[in-house]
């Protein structure tokens, strides 16, 4: 069954040989799982995972100042980065809300990679485009560049088993990045990732992708490997508490309350967004995204409400459900400021059934050193 | 889909509801239903012993990881017994969706006319 519209990465037949179950995801026909959710995220927590994120968007800035319109359209401090370094950071409308959330790479000092979500990637190019004007060179490079996630406590040891040049990627630092070969390709490896465990982002060429792919997935397959869908990705990120876009972020959230403050640098210098902040930081923040527990018997959801003990609603679940490797249903959300202490109960509007839950510190899971 | 368990003698819904052959009825989700979901985490089952609902009234809910189902009445009558064991135990419903995953049994108020024979359901799956 193929929906009409949706665009398929160069993994898509891999996907179908390895008896993926695929959907519609911001317009692309993406894996939703493989052999099942809670099976590939255990296996992400205890060996590894492949995934494939090629959907995402990676925009080139060439020039001599493609490093200031860079700086200049995050709050992070792109001045700061040296070459073969990358940096999350956030990406502000006028306003001081969010239009993405983005990771810069520094691949010279007049060389850079930004990459956005899938989502975002119209508006983000077209916002990136425009400041590019008479500055520097712009190129959207998202339909000839595959990107595959290899994430897990095993993901350095099965690098570095493709050869010299990926096993000196293991000596990468974290938000480091280099090029290599694997399979014989030619790919940029980063250690970067959104699971909350160490592992590495591979970009290549496109039509390289299943090249990539088949080398890492016989290398580690006596290592735990398996191919992991965008399923457990979420139930990953949740557990890590990483933002996803249309969730805990979008252009009615300002980094503050998000919890993203430590990837805004005021004193950096102008950017775009930046005075509006100042107000933000000024008024004071109203409501604040927590992580919280479920201690009654029921799973948060993305878009229930948050209620106080009187049954008034105060907020609203960003994201929810069961945390696979905690044990526990774990959700994160808006709430007011004076309701945001750990320990804080509250109730979780469960289609129409109040549930108990409590705030409680964040990450719910970090992994071990 | 072709691949997918259907027991034979039980009665379907489109919503992948099934009623079993004795009386009183017990009802459970299909091994379509539960491979369309995935990983069970959670049922929460809202009625009671004793308790009358009404054909197409969501009596309870299942959650996977990734989502929630009602879980509709496939007849009207009374509530005969409810399955307390997938309280703690789930993941029944991943294993064992025909049997011990039965979720509510029901005492039909008449022999249900409306509903699917196994090889009708196995032709309606082809359709989707």
């Amino acid at each position: 069954m193929t929906t009409p519209g949706l665009r398929r990465t160069s993994l898509f037949d891999e996907h179908k040989a390895l008896g993926g179950r695929l959907v519609p995801f911001a317009g692309w026909e993406m894996p939703i799982q493989y052999t099942g959710i809670t099976e590939e995220h255990r296996a992400v927590r205890s060996a590894a995972g492949l995934f494939d994120v090629s959907h995402m968007g990676e925009l080139e800035l060439t020039g001599e100042h493609a490093g200031a319109v860079v700086d200049y359209l995050v709050t992070n401090d792109a001045k700061r980065l040296m070459d073969g370094q990358a940096m999350y950071t956030c990406c502000l409308n006028e306003r001081g809300t969010i239009l993405d959330d983005l990771i810069v790479y520094r691949k010279e000092a007049q060389r850079w990679l930004v990459v956005c979500n899938a989502s975002n990637r119209e508006k983000i190019r077209a916002h990136f485009e425009q400041a590019c004007q008479h500055h520097c060179d712009f190129r959207d490079l998202s339909d000839e560049t595959a990107l595959i996630a290899l994430q897990g406590p095993s993901a350095a040891e099965i690098l570095s088993l493709a050869g010299d040049e990926a096993a000196a990627c293991t000596g990468l630092r974290s938000f480091q990045f280099r090029d290599a070969k694997v399979g014989g390709v030619l790919v940029t490896a980063a250690r970067t990732g959104y699971t909350g465990e160490d592992g590495f982002e591979l970009f290549c060429r496109w039509a390289d992708a299943p090249q990539v792919w088949r080398t890492l997935l016989e290398l580690g397959r006596d290592r735990g490997l398996v191919p992991v869908g965008l399923g457990a990705r979420d139930t990953l990120r949740l557990e890590a508490r990483l933002s996803l876009y249309g969730n805990e972020i979008d252009e009615t959230t300002d980094p503050f309350e998000a919890g993203l403050g430590w990837v805004v640098k005021m004193e950096k210098g102008d950017f775009v967004g930046r005075s509006a902040l100042k107000a933000i930081q000024a008024r004071g923040p109203v409501r604040r995204l927590v992580g919280f527990e479920m201690t009654g018997r029921g799973i948060a959801r993305h878009g229930y409400p948050l209620k106080d003990a009187q049954g008034q609603v105060v907020g609203v679940c960003t994201s929810g459900g069961p945390g696979l490797t905690v044990g526990k249903n774990i959700g994160l959300g808006y709430l007011p400021v004076a309701m945001t202490a750990i320990g804080t109960p509250f109730l979780v509007d469960c289609r129409g059934k109040e549930v108990e839950a409590v705030v409680v510190q964040v990450p719910f899971y970090r992994r071990g050193r | 889909m072709a691949d997918t368990e259907i027991r034979e003698g039980y009665l379907y819904t489109k919503d992948h509801e099934w009623i079993g052959a004795e009386t009183p009825r017990r009802v459970g989700i299909t091994a379509y239903a539960v491979e369309q979901l995935g990983d069970i985490t959670m049922v929460d089952l809202k009625v009671k012993v004793g308790e009358r609902i009404e054909a197409g009234q969501a009596f309870g809910v299942v959650e996977s990881v990734k989502s929630v189902s009602d879980l509709y009445a496939p007849v009207s009558g009374v509530v005969a017994a409810i399955n307390g064991e997938l309280d703690a135990r789930p993941e029944l419903v991943n294993e064992d969706p025909y049997g011990q995953a039965w979720m509510i049994s029901l005492q039909p108020d008449r022999e249900p006319t409306d509903l699917m024979d196994a090889e009708a359901y196995r032709a309606f799956l082809r359709t989707l």
